[in-house]
């Protein structure tokens, strides 16, 4: 089958060709103004390399961040929200709190929607779904006529506890939508029917905001690869991991948030089967930000709710929480563009400003004048000058010289070599240390991880996280640069459906659950057939559980099975395993309450071809010997040089090494040995203690 | 080999990350809802002599001179000669920890290789300990709760059953209460495990000269920033609404050089009721809110806290004798930093906000079945609440909230799972910012019912109900908050009272002052104020003069 992955990033379009011979992949320059046009650009160059006709393409898979920056740079639909009298500002209160204790001058991001264009109704459910205060038709009317004359291209409506009866919301939509049918109107009963006001109505608003745009482009993709030959049914990645097909894609944008990201993370998984690694902390670092997450038995860590558009410095809480399934993801501030400098207290700081593309490192000659994380790697004899991008963008080592002395080195009163080191291990510890808090979160243990590092940067600093975290062994997998193009071809069709349904487990009523989950796994099934019909399919539950008094759930993994009133007791001890294993131990005596559900129905993706495994190689032809700045041992070494293409399976270098390929260099520290694996990968593994 | 300053600062990142670690441990395993929902906690690192290199970030200003000050006390108390490895020292005494009951604090002694090198601590707010419950009723500490004195709540490993027993026989909810002190006892245990770690890969044997470099750095940034605060003596007042009579806090900051002095001589003396505030705790807020004008991006340890030389002389209502009574010493206490900011400002002019609604309107709601025989459960619900912060030289002030505290608040969904309440209204209070080139922020109203078959008692613990906040350099006052029924019947603002099935509560939380004259206002700034609602068309007429 041939089929054909596009990822669409800040910089670039990156596009993963898969057919019966191999893979193609090229990256061309996004096309901010026409998208789509890069795509098909993408898809032509790769179908070239690999002799395919167009119209022989058999699926497109597509990921983007557009979604994403169009929330960022606020470029959506103009809005209306609909919301229970009462609760206009429950988007504008957000959790009340400053994401910044000690900034006097801090200030919030803009509602999505503006307060004048928030408009409530006298209506009320409880948390049981009982009405408290009936809905009145002549309301619902006026409500249609004030949307109808605002000349809104689009509406949110969220209710309070509209996940537990959302009848009062479907009666104002078909209210709508029998006035002006062409009008998209999103209920946050269908977009995310969960329990929390705040997160349920972000999620709403942010499905409405960006749906006009994001339907009429995947309209124009769908109509431009059409014509252009393309004839192929297009998929698209969500934030969970999994495939849509476009229309969902049309109706629900918001699945889409982490599109992109997404599809590194089951590149990394792919990779993790294929090894049989069943503990990895995924490593991906780019240009600006540098993405880590947890993949446990080959699947990525996934989380119900996430920040999206953070507007201070990756700080948490300064972005808007919305409720979807996503691929869980930490994202911090750390990448080759990000900029060092001296603070008040003389402590050299890196990031989260970057210098990006433009002007990029000072080295790149194109008028970057401060410090980067590459300048400070090429002065530490990371980075050939001669043989950067294979060689595509010299180097100005003098540049970066100039740059880390007037910033750094000479106000600190230290030579630049130290000042570099102190860049480089300054970011090195800000993502081992992001690592670290994550893992804990999680309750695992960081030493028993296996790391798999992608994307530009991992490869030069993945090494030096692993000695800092205690990691025995690292992966760097080929074809790292379009990792998350990949990604896409490895993904299953998925679809996660929630609901939120508050029960104590004391008065579990088995009922009320079989009934709630046969509508989930009908709800998830028909998405899943809209790309996988008669496809074999597995299914995933889990239960939203916590203590009577705690304030926020842990997933509970359950067997999906048709509960009686017996399975009470089996759903406790599940939920103490989970509880024990997050925080060490239960609370006897406590009630437990469950508040939401999910089920996934995926399809069953074939087995990951296993890898064959070397765990020790002949020594590779090196090519001749150069010098980089080792952290830990705090010196200058004499490295192997040794081409990527050389280290075939069973071949083998000692650190240190430099390991050097066009996409990237892959820096082996002292400590660490590099094995060439059946798969391309390069297998780091630590060196036994003398 | 001898670390370089280079190795110093990384290893001063990791500690913070160390801190950071010790209390994502404590929020993750608490029971107490206001550490895991609100961050209602205190981490971090001392060294040997009990100074403090490192604490983490969490909602608490209140706690961060407090417990920078507490682990001297615990040294003192129980003797260098008695600690040994495996120790666990506790207390919740409100004059050595952080100012009320309902606050544990937890010492950990660390040591490498049999030598004690230094301290971990943390502090949490706890569900119940005892007494009258978390509210202002009380005349004595006393009636308050149990008092733990520092002691060991395990030596060399091994915890004593005694002080649990104690425990478990006097509070309300004796697992979790149990659970959290031992949640405390695990989040030391969980920085010290990284900072081994960390000390073993620098190679460095003891944490003296790591704590020299990083308390030393921070001095020197804060004098520096101190320096360029100009020479001077600055008074500054400022009424407050107390429990049955007001309050009057009184401040002077001398400036000279590099130091800065803030004493509260003047301030009124202590209330029978429990709104009194420890000293400590003053001096927390006060260093907070003097701390975020003059040197905000220093780090908090001994040497960016000792340059803010804060007292009150003793007996007085910011730095109540023993045994007056300080359940809710925060309500004076989030209002400290409004006058010393207040006083600076007469040093520092363009810098600090106007002053704000400040304190939290937080309020604690007990359920109960109209008719006892009805077989309905009891229910506590806890919320916590803001009104709005003032108008800032360069910019409005926040709607609904906190500030100096960091809590944030909870789903009215979730809440209303929590107890038999129904919340009819949670939204900003149109026109409540104080008038002025940059408006104060919006507070907030909230109306509760209780359920059917309930009524509900609620500990009323709100300020600036008689008092607003007032604008700065020509802003108005924000609006005054407002305790009440739905039908208008006025309610008490401080002390417990009854809302019987078929009335609402209603809370008018109070708004932030403006800053600067109303004149100045941008016009396009009071139209979005208009279209949005936020003032009226009357307000824009008579504050601004703005005829549209």
């Amino acid at each position: 089958m041939i089929r054909v992955g596009v990822d669409i990033g800040g910089t670039f379009t990156d596009v993963a060709l898969a057919y019966p011979d191999g893979l193609s992949t090229c990256k061309v320059l996004t096309n901010y103004t026409q998208p789509e046009q890069a795509i098909l650009d993408g898809i032509a160059i790769a179908a070239e390399q690999a002799g395919v006709q167009l119209a022989a393409i058999e699926q497109v898979i597509h990921g983007t961040t557009l979604v994403t920056n169009s929330l960022i740079e606020r470029r959506g639909a103009k809005l209306a929200f609909i919301t229970t009298e009462g609760f206009r500002d429950v988007i504008e209160m957000r959790s009340e709190n400053r994401f910044e204790q000690y900034d006097l001058n801090l200030t919030l991001p803009e509602p999505m929607v503006a307060r004048e264009d928030r408009f409530t109704l006298n209506e009320r459910m409880g948390p049981k779904g009982e009405v408290l205060l009936p809905l009145d038709p002549a309301e619902v009317s006026a409500m249609v006529e004030t949307i109808l004359e605002g000349g809104f291209e689009a509406v949110a409506i969220g209710l309070m506890h509209s996940y537990a009866n959302n009848t009062h919301e479907l009666q104002m939509a078909d209210a709508l939508r029998a006035a002006k049918p062409d009008l998209p109107v999103s209920l946050s009963s269908v977009i995310s029917p969960q329990m929390r006001e705040l997160p349920r109505f972000n999620t709403v608003i942010a499905n409405a905001y960006v749906q006009p745009q994001v339907a009429d482009y995947l309209g124009r993709l769908v109509a431009r690869l059409r014509d252009a030959d393309v004839t192929a049914p297009v998929f698209m990645l969500h934030s969970g991991g999994g495939l849509i097909s476009v229309e969902t894609a049309a109706e629900q944008p918001v699945r889409l948030l982490e599109s992109g990201p997404a599809g590194g993370a089951i590149f990394a998984a792919d990779y993790a089967r294929a090894h049989g690694l069943d503990k990895v902390l995924s490593f991906d670092m780019g240009g600006t930000t540098a993405k880590i997450c947890l993949i446990e038995d080959g699947a990525p860590k996934t989380a119900n709710t996430f920040e999206v558009a953070r507007t201070y410095r990756f700080k948490k809480g300064s972005g808007m929480t919305v409720s979807t399934p996503v691929v869980e993801m930490v994202e911090i501030g750390a990448g080759g563009g990000s900029i060092a400098s001296i603070d008040t207290m003389g402590r050299i700081q890196v990031g989260p400003r970057s210098a990006a593309s433009e002007p990029g490192p000072a080295c790149y000659g194109k008028g970057g004048t401060e410090p980067t994380v590459t300048d400070a790697n090429l002065l530490l004899g990371r980075l050939d000058p001669d043989n950067f991008a294979g060689g595509a963008i010299p180097l100005a080592v003098a540049a970066s010289e100039a740059a880390v002395a007037t910033r750094l080195a000479d106000p600190l009163g230290i030579k630049a070599g130290e000042a570099g080191f102190g860049v480089t291990e300054m970011v090195d510890e800000n993502m081992a240390n992001a690592a670290r808090v994550h893992t804990v979160e999680n309750g695992r243990d960081i030493e028993h991880f296996t790391m798999i590092g992608f994307g530009g940067g991992a490869p030069l600093h993945a090494c030096r996280l692993c000695e800092k975290l205690g990691i025995t062994e690292l992966l760097v997998p080929p074809g790292a640069g379009v990792g998350s193009a990949i990604g896409f071809l490895k993904a299953p069709f998925s679809y996660e459906a929630t609901q939120g349904l508050f029960q104590r487990i004391d008065g579990f009523d088995a009922d009320a659950v079989n009934t709630t989950l046969k509508a989930l796994e009908a709800e998830a099934r028909s998405f899943v057939d809209k790309g996988a019909k008669g496809a074999k399919t597995t299914t995933r539950l889990t239960a939203f559980m916590r203590y009577a008094g705690q304030g926020w759930e842990i997933p509970v993994p359950l067997d999906y099975v048709t509960f009686t009133r017996d399975d009470a007791a089996a759903i406790q001890s599940a939920f103490e395993d989970a509880y024990r294993i997050l925080f060490g131990r239960i609370i006897d005596g406590l009630g437990i309450e469950i508040t939401n559900w999910s089920l996934v129905v995926a399809s069953v993706m074939p087995d990951a071809a296993p890898a064959t495994r070397f765990d020790t190689g002949t020594t590779a032809p090196i090519m001749r010997t150069r010098q980089f700045y080792d952290a830990a041992l705090r010196r200058m070494v004499d490295a192997h040089e040794v081409e990527r293409s050389a280290l075939t399976a069973g071949q083998a270098v000692e650190g240190p090494a430099v390991i050097v390929e066009s996409e990237t260099t892959t820096i082996v520290t002292s400590a660490y040995r590099a094995i060439g694996q059946g798969d391309g990968s390069l297998l780091l593994r630590r060196k036994e203690p003398v | 080999m001898t670390p370089t300053d280079i190795d110093y600062q990384i290893m001063w990142n990791r500690l913070i990350a160390v801190v950071e670690e010790q209390a994502t441990t404590l929020i993750r395993t608490a029971f107490s809802t206001s550490v895991r929902e609100a961050g209602d906690l205190s981490a971090g690192l001392f060294d040997r002599q009990g100074r403090m290199m490192a604490q983490a970030v969490t909602g608490t200003p209140g706690h961060v001179n407090a417990m920078a000050e507490s682990v001297t006390h615990f040294v003192r108390e129980i003797g260098a000669q008695n600690i040994f490895e495996g120790d666990v020292f506790i207390t919740n005494d409100p004059w050595l920890g952080t100012g009320h009951l309902h606050d544990i604090t937890v010492v950990s002694p660390t040591f490498r290789d049999g030598k004690h090198i230094g301290f971990f601590a943390c502090t949490a707010h706890v569900v119940d300990i005892g007494g009258r419950g978390f509210g202002p009723d009380a005349n004595e500490v006393y009636e308050e709760g149990l008092l733990i004195p520092i002691m060991k709540f395990a030596e060399r490993g091994v915890v004593g059953r005694d002080l649990i027993r104690m425990v478990r026989a006097n509070v309300r909810e004796p697992d979790q209460v149990v659970g959290d002190m031992y949640s405390l006892a695990a989040c030391n245990a969980a920085g010290d495990r990284r900072l081994q770690t960390m000390m073993g890969e620098f190679g460095i044997a003891d944490l003296d000269g790591l704590s020299d470099f990083v308390i030393e750095t921070s001095r020197k940034a804060t004098h520096a920033a101190i320096a360029a605060v100009p020479d001077g003596r600055f008074a500054h007042q400022m009424q407050v609404d107390g429990y049955d009579a007001p309050v009057l806090m009184v401040v002077q900051l001398d400036v000279v050089g590099d130091r800065i002095k803030a004493d509260f001589a003047g301030t009124s003396g202590m209330s029978r009721f429990g709104v009194n505030v420890p000293e400590v705790y003053t001096r927390a807020y006060a260093c907070y809110g003097l701390k975020c004008a003059i040197a905000p991006e220093v780090p908090n340890n001994t040497g960016s806290l000792e340059p803010f030389e804060i007292t009150a002389p003793e007996g007085c209502i910011l730095a109540a004798r023993r045994p007056a009574p300080v359940s809710v010493r925060h309500v004076l206490g989030h209002l400290v930093p409004d006058v010393v900011l207040g006083a600076l400002h007469q040093a520092l002019p363009d810098t600090v906000p106007a002053e704000g609604a400040s304190a939290l309107w937080n309020i604690q709601i007990s359920a109960r079945p109209s008719d006892p025989e009805s077989g309905l459960r009891n229910a506590e619900v806890l919320m916590f609440n803001s009104g709005g912060t003032g108008g800032r030289p360069a910019h409005d002030g926040l709607s609904a909230t906190a500030f100096p505290s960091g809590v944030s608040t909870m789903s009215v969904e979730a809440t209303e799972h929590v107890g038999p309440i129904t919340v009819w209204r949670k939204e900003l209070r149109d026109g409540s910012g104080g008038a002025g080139a940059h408006r104060g922020g919006l507070g907030q109203i909230i109306e509760i019912e209780p359920r059917d078959g309930y009524d509900f008692f609620f500990n009323a613990m709100f300020d600036r109900v008689e008092n607003p906040a007032l604008g700065r350099d020509g802003g108005g006052a924000g609006a005054a908050g407002r305790v009440e029924l739905s039908d208008g019947t006025k309610l008490r603002s401080k002390g417990r009272q009854m809302v019987k099935n078929g009335q609402r509560l209603r809370l008018s939380l109070p708004g932030g002052g403006g800053y600067g004259a109303p004149a100045d206002r941008d016009r396009s700034l009071i139209e979005k104020d208009l279209r949005a609602g936020k003032i009226t068309a009357e307000q824009a007429k008579q504050d601004y003069g703005f005829e549209g």
